[in-house]
């Protein structure tokens, strides 16, 4: 089941612990993988671990120049992007009474505008092959909110109004745009999170534990796979049930 | 006709999967061709493709009609 030999993929943020597993996802499915990042020691690592059939493709979503030309590098590279997922994102927690105004632009630069913008990068090419999936990682507190997370909130909440937008436009061309909506899970980010802070937050899940990265490598695969091909416009929460719609 | 409007015409047949007479000069892609606004778009990039020139969002707007696209390729290229 979901065979995705001959498709390429494009993925932000594949020096994460999420991006990095749902390359490796998409990649056993038989895809090409255009790995994205800012960091390239760990994507080297990555294509190294992958073998053939992985291109690194470094990028620093801040910088808008480096995103626009992000789309032309990976379709040079593989050949074409019938795949992308927008994975990479930052935090920058801060109250809402005290959050600076660079505080909220570099969060919804990086979250919200480089998704945008790599979205019409590859649409060109997607809307010609009359086929493409494309996978917006966005996160339960878009839907939920968060205190201290007011920008990035509102930068994945918006991730989910304008892939149903954009899921409108395109889906009589064969492009499906969904998102899939992580709870907490197991990564670098998390780690971070103190044993008091982390026993906190396992009470709000109902599956009793944290995420793990493959559990949303597992999401984004399924949307990405041809059988997918009805699913358009819709959030895929991954959560544990932590927040249910 | 010149060169440029035969290969635009064709474009558009193929594309829209009109007959060439409903193609005339004044056809609106959308009023009279049956496009929808994302046809438009793609009539656009493939008239970029097609005479290897930048369309920029502005001036695609402004091409409604066969005559419009005919006028701003041959002027463009």
């Amino acid at each position: 089941m979901f065979d995705l030999t001959g498709k390429c993929a494009l993925i932000t943020g594949a020096s994460g612990g999420i991006g990095g597993e749902i390359a490796k996802a998409l990649h056993a499915a038989g895809a090409t993988v255009g790995l994205s990042g800012t960091r390239v020691e760990p994507l080297e690592a990555l294509a190294a671990e992958l073998g053939e059939r992985a291109h690194v493709l470094p990028c620093n979503l801040s910088d808008a120049e480096a995103v626009a030309a992000l789309p032309k590098q990976a379709a040079d590279a593989m050949g074409a992007v019938d795949i992308l997922v927008n994975n990479a994102g930052i935090t920058r927690d801060n109250l809402f009474m005290r959050m600076s105004d660079d505080e909220w632009q570099s969060v919804i630069d990086v979250n919200l505008t480089s998704t945008f913008k790599l979205c019409k990068g590859v649409l060109r090419g997607m809307m010609k092959a009359r086929w493409g999936r494309i996978i917006n990682i966005s996160s339960v507190v878009g839907a939920t909110g968060n205190p201290g997370q007011g920008n990035y909130a509102a930068s994945k909440a918006g991730m989910i109004g304008m892939s149903k937008s954009l899921a409108y436009e395109v889906a009589s061309r064969g492009i499906t745009v969904n998102a899939v909506a992580p709870g907490f899970i197991t990564t670098a980010m998390t780690d971070k999170l103190t044993d008091d802070q982390k026993s906190g937050i396992l009470t709000q899940v109902p599956a009793g534990r944290m995420g793990e990265a493959n559990e949303i490598a597992a999401a984004v695969l399924y949307l990405a796979s041809p059988e997918a091909a009805y699913v358009t416009g819709s959030t895929l929460h991954v959560n544990g049930g932590m927040a249910m719609f | 006709m010149s060169d440029v409007a035969d290969r635009v015409k064709k474009i558009v047949v193929e594309h829209l999967g009109v007959e060439e007479d409903k193609v005339t000069e004044n056809a609106s892609f959308i009023d009279d061709l049956g496009a929808d606004s994302l046809d438009t778009v793609e009539l656009v990039m493939a008239f970029e493709e097609e005479f290897g020139i930048e369309i920029p969002d502005d001036a695609a707007e402004t091409i409604q009609t066969f005559g419009d696209a005919v006028k701003f390729i041959q002027e463009a290229s």
